[in-house]
């Protein structure tokens, strides 16, 4: 009976994730082992293509530098945020709440304004007299990774403020009294608890820039396509919706197989878990 | 607390705030602007761009669509969360596991394959309004907000006071409305907020749900900058930091914004 009531409500939103999300997903990867020339050779001809190659390289590079930066800086900053008095902590957290609420296309506007031709950088610069002529900053790979790191510290930030909030202070003066040096206890202590909060983070940032869409289409441009912008072009500029449903099915494996390893991972090095 | 963090570890701080909040200053003071191309610092203030937002018919049309499909989306997502959020709290042992990582879905599988899929299965396929498959991608897409903060809000609620109330002789519908939606109002408020906002700055779903005659904000503003390059865009953007403000603002008094963070 109690199972009956539990179906019972849980059963609108369920219907509604298969209808509209499982189904046609499924659909959009069935039909990439269902063309004419053979169960594999969408995959074949994307992986044989050395320009989607170079895309998807180029994907899983740009995401990994942003996460790595996204982590460093994320971790440094969480760490004084979560150590910071009450008053101070509110401000950091309103300030770096603001821009995760704010939309992707308005913070990579913002890019676009500073890094352009004849953007505030350049035109800095250009008064300063520290350059003869405007940098081409825009449409490079260094644009695109500034913007997804500044997309995504905010969010690394969040999620390692409560982790690193809830490491108990007991352990940290437990080390500093058995004599270690506050880099020690950082890096024996504090750290290794604070992993399965980066693990978390590091998957976020990592999934989130390797299927991003406005920041590369923008900032990047034709130059530095990835993924997400390859895959927009495929299906609604050439209309190859075969070509297109590849790279989506190569998107989802690629991101569920990550975050799959890095739970895993998070478990196997958590030292709260036994 | 009052343990020692290094000079250079705060000024590092100092940097990365700045990092963050500069941009989002260089936008607005960009939309202030009464020149005709984009630049900063302002040359002179004027709000001319925010009266050309509303004398260009895209951005007003586009701007009653976004919020028309935040509100029908986050209402549908709310109308069938809330039940699912409260079947996954309640009769937890009763459900299968796997049925909570469902509701996490829409966060794993990547939007814009969500967003290309229903255009090819749902718009094409069966063809059906493209602005249904828009309103239920972005049900979707805030689906998971709606189960796990009103889940996280249902947590903490001790049902044996609905048990007391029903075995009172307090009917089902009337027991939810009357002693569990009371408990859990903050939840649902904040849950309501950050779908709303969700919604309203998507791109990577709507971008394949959109075309001639339905487009939401976000992909007028990037359709715009691929033909202007005029502080319209940076005026639209402040309206939407105005949003936020608004937004932080209503969760700051209902959960605390401190929530966000954990």
């Amino acid at each position: 009976m109690k199972r009956f009531a539990g179906w019972t409500l849980a059963s609108p939103a369920t219907v509604l994730v298969v209808v509209f999300l499982v189904l046609p997903v499924l659909a959009t990867i069935v039909t990439t082992f269902t063309t004419p020339d053979g169960p594999f050779a969408t995959y074949a001809a994307f992986f044989a293509s050395s320009f989607r190659r170079t895309v998807l390289f180029r994907t899983i590079q740009i995401s990994l530098v942003t996460t790595v930066i996204a982590l460093v800086v994320g971790f440094l900053t969480a760490y004084v945020v979560s150590r910071a008095p009450g008053w101070l902590k509110s401000i950091l957290i309103i300030a770096a709440v603001f821009p995760l609420l704010t939309g992707v296309v308005v913070r990579s506007f913002a890019w676009l304004i500073i890094l352009g031709k004849n953007g505030i950088l350049n035109s800095t610069l250009l008064n300063l007299g520290l350059i003869g002529e405007p940098l081409t900053m825009l449409y490079t790979q260094g644009a695109v990774i500034v913007a997804m790191v500044y997309l995504f510290v905010p969010l690394m930030i969040l999620t390692l403020v409560g982790v690193l909030e809830s490491i108990p202070d007991d352990l940290i003066q437990a080390s500093a009294s058995l004599g270690a040096k506050p880099i020690a206890t950082f890096m024996q202590v504090t750290l290794p608890l604070a992993v399965p909060g980066l693990i978390v983070g590091a998957v976020l940032v990592f999934t989130g820039s390797f299927t991003s869409y406005a920041t590369p289409q923008l900032l990047g441009g034709e130059q530095v396509m990835m993924m997400g912008t390859l895959m927009y072009q495929q299906a609604m500029v050439t209309f190859d919706w075969v070509a297109a449903s590849t790279i989506a099915a190569v998107m989802v494996v690629i991101t569920i197989a990550i975050v799959l390893l890095m739970t895993r991972v998070a478990r196997r090095l958590n030292p709260m878990v036994t | 607390m009052t343990r020692q963090i290094h000079p250079l570890l705060i000024a590092g701080t100092v940097l990365v705030f700045m990092f963050l909040v500069g941009p989002l200053i260089i936008v607005l003071g960009a939309a202030l602007s009464d020149t005709t191309y984009l630049t900063f610092p302002p040359q002179g203030l004027s709000l001319r761009w925010f009266e050309n937002i509303f004398q260009i018919d895209a951005f007003r049309r586009t701007i009653l669509t976004s919020l028309q499909i935040a509100l029908l989306s986050t209402t549908i997502a709310l109308i069938i969360g809330i039940p699912a959020a409260y079947a996954l709290n309640r009769y937890r042992i009763q459900l299968p596991g796997w049925l909570s990582t469902l509701f996490v879905l829409p966060v794993l599988v990547p939007e814009l394959v969500l967003g290309f899929s229903l255009l090819k299965n749902l718009a094409v396929q069966f063809n059906s309004p493209i602005y249904i498959a828009l309103l239920f991608g972005h049900a979707l897409l805030v689906l998971p907000y709606v189960v796990r903060v009103i889940g996280a809000s249902l947590a903490s609620f001790d049902f044996s006071i609905e048990e007391a109330a029903i075995s009172l002789g307090s009917p089902p519908l009337k027991t939810f409305f009357t002693i569990l939606l009371p408990n859990v109002r903050s939840g649902v408020i904040a849950a309501f907020i950050l779908a709303f906002i969700t919604s309203v700055n998507d791109v990577s779903i709507s971008i394949f749900l959109t075309g001639p005659g339905l487009s939401t904000l976000p992909i007028q503003l990037l359709a715009h900058m691929e033909q202007f390059f005029d502080p319209t865009v940076a005026s639209v953007s402040v309206l939407l930091m105005i949003l936020t403000v608004a937004v932080m603002a209503i969760v700051e008094r209902t959960l605390g914004l401190t929530f966000l963070a954990k």
